[in-house]
């Protein structure tokens, strides 16, 4: 099919769940169920592939049953087309008027309408019960080991483990210039993410889900979890996967112009694996902090702001505001030659730790670290011309985060 | 004396109409209203068409080559609204103003100059609309079902503009509901009883009560938008203690039986045509009548199952999803009709057939994937997938879309005086039957494997069935052309059509002669 197209990808979801992410070795086995179908039509490279065509069965005693579900009323609908359709087609074979045919003047019967009202009365409810005892288990979230708040922003996901100190943004991994044809592009094109939530298997994790800005939604088929974020709102999910394994999905609500462009990897490890995971994310944190207040001491040069800056800016901001810094105006202004980028330094500061209310343009106070934070102010007040020759140290930004409280 | 008056004023206007531009933009004419509105309608649906181009041009391979993010959303959000208010219900309308009176005996809508009023505001609606694309910042880019807050907080100004365009649209279909309503009560023919209607007639009237009732709240919505993003009020912004998913709630209790708006006249068009060319009567006629009644109440009871994945309670959860299977009985007693009328009939396959086979053959698909849908565990994996955009598409595009090119082709003949041209009908069908499919088929598979929908770019494993599908609808587009030309062909000239060109055909309309004259039932038939 199409074999031109082929250039642009390899296709092996196999390898797709093997892909070593962050450097963490994961061997992960796929219960990905596939039709030889696409063999039958990709005749000559059939090696090739693993189109999907149907839904996952998942990794989930629940995904499992909702996949059971979806395949019963799968058949369930092919037999009532079946019949459906041969008594048409049987009709428009043998009932046509070249065939000198009279037509019957039938046009009315009370019973055979009863019979095809009840009928199909009596196939829902077959479908209704296990649908019913299916959505009741899913809704069940009580008694879980683990809990995970998931924050939704544009366009980015946060987590925060509330049994743990520690929370952490996810954001695409998948670099501009692979969107943009300039890279080929890798395996998990647009499905790959900076750190993944890690979660445990064999224990019940609870989801608690809401959003910063607009509605958002979680979706990973694997586990059959497809839940909006709602602002202001908390939604609650829950899973308990069996397998260990690399888990990737997608934002499914509509929510602004890189709606595309923010998905979701977790990560599934064995109990003892994931407490070390903790420890290491734990110290992780805890050295940023420590880090951190070291550097309200310190002073970075340019050299090294510019470099951290870009990084960040590519990551973070260019989306909206454009690699050039040009944005796209009025919904993303242009941070070239903009007055609070080239003038008002602590209005630029402002902005970046509070966000601007009522804008796409959010808080970075928490999405970033403060060298992070410091280092793109910097870079914006002297990329592309704006040359300010300013150079925002750590400390000038932490005062300003601090004084807020007063 | 005045019976007098009445009658030199009437024997002035016979058949007189101003010439030019001003019979269009003064007529009260039922038939030139009609014609208004399906011009129209034929128009947006290329419009409409070829921004659904431009979308399947950017989704041809993964990455980003031809329009960016916004504009894409921008893309998918008009070509859902141009569609939806411009195509399909135009279309409908203008059918309703043609038809009706002929069916039921009447000389013109019983609200003539309401009826003028109401088509031309529509073009100025779309006008509106269409220029809030060349705003600073673009048009509307939430999808046409602009969810709050990515509609209120997070919108550009171009939303002012859209909402007035709605508040316009809304009352052009209000005031062609009354008049619907108003001429089928008042203005049939004598003998015409309720049970006498054609069921074009029927479903029309159902149409037009289900229009009044959901029109308002469409418009209370989108004032509500208009208010929390310009005036600071918090519907739906929790902040000030409002809910994002009240938005959700009003806009798909318009939303649910807004798709039956679009679906019910459908049903009266196959069920004029079926009968017509397998030359026996309608089977079940008092049971489709019933039936198109309990699929309208029905749609109100069944608009959150668009919302489950918001974190409704799951008693509440249960109640939608049960009241949504239940359609699906209805909905069947009309297709099981349908076939027990082609049964042991004696069928010809003109071009309004076919289109009408085609209706009920990917209408009962898109059903049955609507009966998946409602099924709530599993719904949370199709839902916001391609897996619902195939499921609507199917039912609006080889549904309703199929319906109204099988109405043309059928009353053509009617309208214009001439047959269409029957090799290009054929040829027309067949295009768009395998090019539909090949566009909307295998967006279920690409659904159930995962791709959300109103993405610029996807991961690489959907590569393949998007460029498949993506030569399907270029496909698709090419055939609507072979459509405009028939329909050019045949109103420029063609073979003298008869008063009743289909043998099988029964009803009013058959018993004028084509061209239908400027007034028709000016002294009402008696019916039997």
């Amino acid at each position: 099919m199409l074999p031109w197209i082929r250039v642009y990808y390899v296709l092996r979801f196999d390898s797709l769940l093997l892909q070593n992410v962050r450097g963490e070795v994961n061997v992960a086995k796929t219960r990905s169920w596939r039709w030889s179908l696409p063999a039958l039509l990709l005749a000559g490279q059939a090696h090739a592939t693993g189109i999907q065509f149907n839904m996952t069965p998942g990794v989930t005693d629940i995904s499992q049953q909702v996949y059971d579900l979806h395949m019963t009323i799968f058949w369930i609908c092919c037999a009532i087309g079946l019949v459906v359709f041969t008594a048409m087609f049987v009709s428009i074979i043998l009932h046509r008027k070249s065939r000198g045919v009279t037509p019957a003047t039938f046009h009315e019967s009370t019973k055979v309408e009863i019979i095809w009202t009840a009928i199909p009365v009596l196939i829902l409810i077959v479908m209704a019960i296990p649908a019913t005892r299916v959505l009741i288990a899913m809704e069940d979230t009580s008694d879980s080991d683990v809990t995970v708040l998931i924050t939704g922003s544009q366009w980015r996901w946060h987590y925060e483990y509330l049994d743990y100190d520690i929370n952490y943004f996810s954001i695409l991994a998948t670099p501009r210039g692979q969107i943009e044809g300039r890279l080929p592009k890798g395996d998990n094109y647009l499905l790959e993410v900076d750190r993944p939530l890690v979660i445990p298997t064999g224990k019940k994790v609870r989801f608690l889900m809401t959003s910063d800005d607009v509605i958002h939604s979680w979706w990973v088929p694997a586990f059959a979890i497809k839940k909006d974020t709602n602002p202001g709102f908390i939604n609650e999910a829950w899973t308990q996967v069996n397998e260990p394994g690399i888990y990737r999905g997608q934002c499914a609500e509509l929510c602004g112009m890189d709606h595309g462009f923010m998905p979701i990897v977790v990560i599934a490890k064995e109990p003892d694996d994931f407490a070390k995971w903790v420890e290491q994310e734990e110290a992780r944190i805890a050295a940023i902090r420590e880090e951190e207040q070291r550097l309200l001491a310190l002073r970075m040069n340019i050299e090294e702001q510019m470099e951290l800056g870009e990084r960040v800016y590519l990551a973070h901001c260019a989306a909206c505001h454009q690699p050039n810094g040009t944005g796209l105006p009025p919904m993303f202004p242009a941070l070239k030659d903009n007055y609070v980028t080239t003038q008002d330094r602590a209005e630029h500061i402002k902005v970046m730790v509070d966000g601007r209310p009522g804008t796409s343009m959010a808080s970075f106070a928490r999405q970033l670290s403060l060298r992070e934070l410091t280092s793109v102010i910097t870079y914006t007040r002297n990329a592309w011309g704006n040359d300010t020759g300013d150079v925002v140290q750590a400390v000038e930004v932490y005062e300003y985060m601090q004084g807020k409280g007063e | 004396m005045s019976t007098v008056t009445t009658a030199d004023h009437h024997d002035e206007h016979h058949d007189h109409k101003p010439t030019g531009i001003k019979r269009w933009l003064f007529t009260t004419n039922h038939k030139d209203i009609g014609s208004l509105y399906l011009i129209f309608a034929l128009a947006m649906f290329f419009l409409g068409g070829a921004m659904a181009m431009v979308i399947r041009l950017e989704l041809f391979q993964p990455g980003l080559q031809f329009v960016d993010p916004q504009f894409f959303n921008q893309m998918t959000t008009m070509h859902g609204l141009i569609m939806v208010f411009g195509a399909v219900m135009p279309a409908f309308t203008g059918l309703a103003n043609w038809m009706i009176p002929m069916m039921i005996g009447a000389p013109d809508m019983a609200l003539p100059r309401m009826n003028n009023w109401s088509f031309w505001i529509l073009p100025f609606a779309f006008l509106i609309l269409i220029i809030s694309m060349f705003l600073p910042g673009g048009g509307p880019d939430f999808g046409w079902t602009f969810y709050a807050p990515l509609s209120t907080t997070y919108s550009n100004d171009s939303t002012a503009l859209f909402v007035f365009a709605v508040h316009i649209m809304g009352i052009s279909s209000i005031m062609g509901a009354i008049n619907v309503i108003v001429t089928i009560v008042n203005m049939r023919a004598p003998g015409m009883t309720w049970m006498k209607l054609p069921l074009f007639v029927w479903t029309w009237l159902i149409t037009a009560f289900l229009l009044i009732m959901v029109m308002p709240v469409l418009a209370g919505v989108v004032t509500m938008v208009l208010t929390d993003k310009y005036f600071a009020t918090s519907f739906f912004d929790a902040a000030g203690g409002g809910d994002p998913v009240l938005f959700q709630h009003i806009f798909w209790f318009f939303g649910h039986p807004e798709v039956y708006i679009m679906i019910l006249p459908a049903f009266g068009i196959v069920s004029a045509i079926v009968p017509t060319f397998a030359r026996k009567k309608l089977f079940g006629y008092a049971s489709m009548v019933y039936a198109t009644a309990s699929i309208a109440i029905l749609s109100f009871l069944v608009w959150a199952h668009h919302m489950f994945t918001t974190g409704m309670p799951v008693f509440a959860t249960l109640f939608f999803m049960y009241t949504t299977m239940l359609i699906a009985v209805p909905t069947g007693v009309k297709v099981f009709n349908w076939v027990a009328t082609m049964w042991r009939g004696a069928m010809t396959f003109e071009v309004p057939m076919m289109f009408a086979l085609a209706f009920i053959v990917l209408f009962t698909i898109g059903g049955l994937s609507g009966v998946m849908l409602a099924i709530t565990p599993a719904d949370f994996q199709y839902h916001d997938t391609y897996f619902v955009v195939a499921h609507f598409h199917y039912v609006l595009v080889s549904g309703a879309v199929f319906s109204i090119v099988a109405a043309v082709y059928y009353w053509l003949p009617k309208w214009t005086g001439h047959m269409y041209d029957e090799k290009l009908g054929q040829l027309h069908f067949w295009c768009s039957l395998i090019s539909v499919n090949l566009l909307f088929f295998p967006m279920h598979f690409v659904g159930l494997a995962g791709m959300p929908r109103r993405i610029p770019d996807y991961a690489l494993q959907f590569a393949d069935f998007n460029a498949f599908v993506s030569v399907g609808g270029f496909l698709f587009g090419l055939s609507q052309l072979i459509f405009l030309w028939v329909v050019i062909k045949c109103a420029r000239g063609g073979v003298k059509a008869p008063a009743k060109p289909w043998d099988g055909a029964e009803g009013l309309e058959w018993e004028v002669p084509s061209p239908a004259p400027y007034h028709t039932f000016d002294t009402p038939p008696q019916v039997k």
